[in-house]
């Protein structure tokens, strides 16, 4: 157990009132889009209307299987859509964001801003 | 039967701050859309009409009795069509709310701006010891070279057509230096109409 966390000030501590508040934005974080290929597979997809497997796994560095596996936890969360095709004789299989996919993300950036601004505030 | 290896802890690390962290996060956000971003803003129809105009000056260089005179007809040509090409991507961009002077367009124009000045510079210096013959050459190489880098930030289709110039600027030493004009034509007229019609049709204008 944690003795002497901290001092006394104004009724609350400032520790403990920093982790009350990185509590708070930790709790209503979404875990799901918090992971960094996720992230950025959300992000990319974000600011362009359509991004092929390819385009993803070349931005964000990633291998056929990484990028697999995270798109489709997204996809069963319906952030993203997936659209395959074929361009020529070649399968193309393309992302794009959905409404929902755009809130969490938005909502991910407030709870970031939101985090450093708690932290400012100490 | 594999080693056990202890797990090195750097105890006097600092700890990593809450707020840098979600800093770190933001600034992954951004440098992923910015490197996931093309320069969509390049003119498909004022590229085409730069073609036009560069057909107009094929037509008129080619009457041109003096070299000099020839010299003029394309430097004049030169301006109109960046001119030309500068409002229509103003233009472009506009529609499309977005800025010329965000990360893309930076890049695009850091590609293409310096094989463009090269142009410039050895124009000048084959105009000084009198080698227009050079002059048609070398102007696609280094507009196909401008373009090719540019368009490195571009969509796909952009390089595409810088390529098809240099192309083009290689042929056009190989073959009679009268070959230069209809040359010009060929690429600064006819690629620049036929790629700015498949960019307009393709990616909005």
């Amino acid at each position: 157990m944690a003795k002497n966390l901290a001092i006394k000030n104004n009724g609350e501590s400032q520790p403990l009132r920093v982790e009350k508040a990185a509590g708070q934005v930790s709790e209503s974080l979404d875990k799901l889009i918090h992971d960094r290929t996720r992230l950025g597979m959300i992000s990319a997809l974000a600011a362009n209307e359509k991004m092929s497997f390819s385009d993803l796994k070349n931005l964000l560095n990633a291998s056929d299987g990484n990028i697999s596996v995270h798109a489709r936890k997204l996809e069963d969360a319906g952030y993203v859509t997936c659209e395959k095709s074929f361009r020529g004789r070649t399968p193309l299989t393309e992302y794009s964001i959905t409404a929902d996919g755009r809130v969490a993300l938005e909502q991910y950036l407030n709870h970031m801003e939101a985090l450093i601004a708690a932290m400012r505030n100490v | 039967m594999g080693k056990l290896q202890a797990i090195k802890r750097d105890e006097t690390a600092e700890p990593v701050r809450l707020s840098d962290r979600a800093e770190e996060n933001l600034q992954f956000i951004r440098e992923t859309i910015e490197r996931s971003t093309h320069f969509t803003a390049v003119p498909g129809y004022g590229g085409a009409l730069m073609g036009v105009t560069a057909i107009v000056a094929t037509y008129i260089a080619a009457q041109q009795i003096y070299l000099r005179d020839w010299l003029i007809v394309w430097l004049t040509e030169a301006f109109l069509a960046f001119a030309i090409g500068l409002l229509a991507m103003w233009q472009k961009s506009k529609i499309a709310k977005t800025s010329l002077f965000s990360v893309p367009a930076r890049k695009f124009a850091f590609g293409f701006l310096p094989p463009l000045f090269c142009g410039v510079a050895i124009t000048l210096g084959l105009w000084r010891f009198e080698h227009y013959d050079m002059m048609a050459p070398v102007w696609m190489l280094l507009y196909g070279a401008a373009v090719v880098t540019g368009g490195a930030f571009s969509v796909r289709i952009v390089p595409v057509m810088g390529w098809m110039f240099m192309a083009i600027g290689a042929a056009a030493f190989a073959l009679p230096a009268s070959f230069g004009n209809i040359l010009m034509g060929a690429s600064f007229g006819l690629l620049h109409i036929v790629f700015g019609l498949i960019i307009a049709r393709r990616y909005g204008g």
